[in-house]
């Protein structure tokens, strides 16, 4: 099927559906988008954007929060 | 008779146009549990506590971030670049941060070496200044190097950071001195950041006059973190009012404190 698209998250390659947006990743992921921000191919999306963002065969997506730290 | 005392008075610390109501900053990493953490940085009147910037751990994609367990409405997130080096690295770590959307200040560190994790000065200044041309408020980690902790003020950082002594040594404040003249030739507020292993560390560091100071591993690997916490409080205030006390000369003879007249004859 082609339906299909391979992308890379946190360095992770994952197959997700040709149509996903961003915000349809984080779903995906069941992650909150106001607790995470989103890097795509080392651009940063803005909250705003992700749902209209589409995802394409390759993308680099990097999904960040914070955590303890000095 | 009335004699008048005057009370010295401090005026809050003020970095980048904010007012902070402690001079004491504490980390969030390496603490055992999360609950020891909360009231640890409780314990220790913070406002300003630093996060770091990681990957979502997608293999335990309900993995709580930090912020399920410290309400941003209630402390001051300051987003650190620990862990990048090269300055393009900490330009990426500090965008992030900054979309985050809490603020627009950023503890910069460039990292230069693995085994002190001493600062790249030369990556660090770079990345000062594109980060200051974007308007972030940049504080930034740095040796303590005058000429350095100059060069950082005039690319516009808000606060220049000095450290004591080795991220997470706990040795203390070992140069004095080149905290002082840092203090003392600088206009930006100067917060000593890293090394204070324990309560006199930070007392000591705060009669130096420095603005503030910030750490992490004095309280996260303390026995009791509570407790440290409250000492940190106690510390802090303590060295801050003994700077702005003025303290006595210091003399290698004794000097009676009881008069030596009217003896018994």
């Amino acid at each position: 099927m082609s339906g299909m698209i391979r992308v890379v998250v946190n360095g992770q390659e994952r197959d997700i559906d040709r149509s996903s947006t961003g915000l349809d990743l984080l779903r995906v992921l069941e992650l909150d988008p106001r607790t995470v921000v989103v890097e795509l191919n080392e651009e940063i999306v803005r909250r705003p954007s992700l749902s209209e963002i589409r995802l394409r065969d390759g993308d680099r997506i990097e999904i960040v929060h914070f955590v303890g730290g000095g | 008779m009335t004699t008048s005392a005057t009370t010295t008075v401090d005026r809050p610390l003020t970095i980048g146009g904010r007012e902070f109501r402690s001079r004491l900053m504490v980390g969030t990493g390496k603490y055992q549990n999360n609950t020891t953490m909360v009231e640890a940085i409780e314990a220790s009147g913070a406002e300003t506590i630093t996060v770091a910037v990681r990957r979502v751990d997608l293999d335990r994609s309900k993995q709580e971030g930090i912020l399920y367990h410290l309400d941003p409405a209630r402390f001051f997130l300051l987003a650190n670049t620990a862990g990048c080096y090269t300055a393009n690295d900490a330009i990426r770590y500090a965008r992030l941060a900054r979309e985050a959307g809490f603020n627009e200040f950023i503890k910069l560190e460039v990292i230069g070496d693995e085994e002190t994790l001493f600062p790249d000065v030369a990556g660090l200044l770079e990345a000062a200044e594109v980060l200051v041309r974007e308007g972030f408020k940049v504080m930034a980690y740095t040796n303590d190097d005058l000429i350095t902790a100059l060069r950082l003020e005039d690319a516009g950082c808000a606060a220049v950071m000095p450290l004591a002594s080795p991220i997470g040594s706990g040795l203390g404040l070992v140069n004095p001195y080149t905290i002082r003249i840092i203090k003392r030739r600088l206009s930006v507020p100067v917060i000593v950041d890293a090394g204070v292993g324990t309560a006199s560390d930070a007392c000591v560091t705060m009669e130096q006059g420095v603005d503030g100071v910030l750490m992490n591993t004095a309280l996260a690997a303390a026995a009791d973190p509570v407790a440290m916490g409250r000492a940190m409080k106690c510390a802090v205030e303590a060295g801050r009012l003994a700077f702005l006390a003025g303290r006595m000369k210091q003399r290698e003879i004794a000097v009676p404190s009881s008069p030596t007249k009217g003896m018994l004859g």
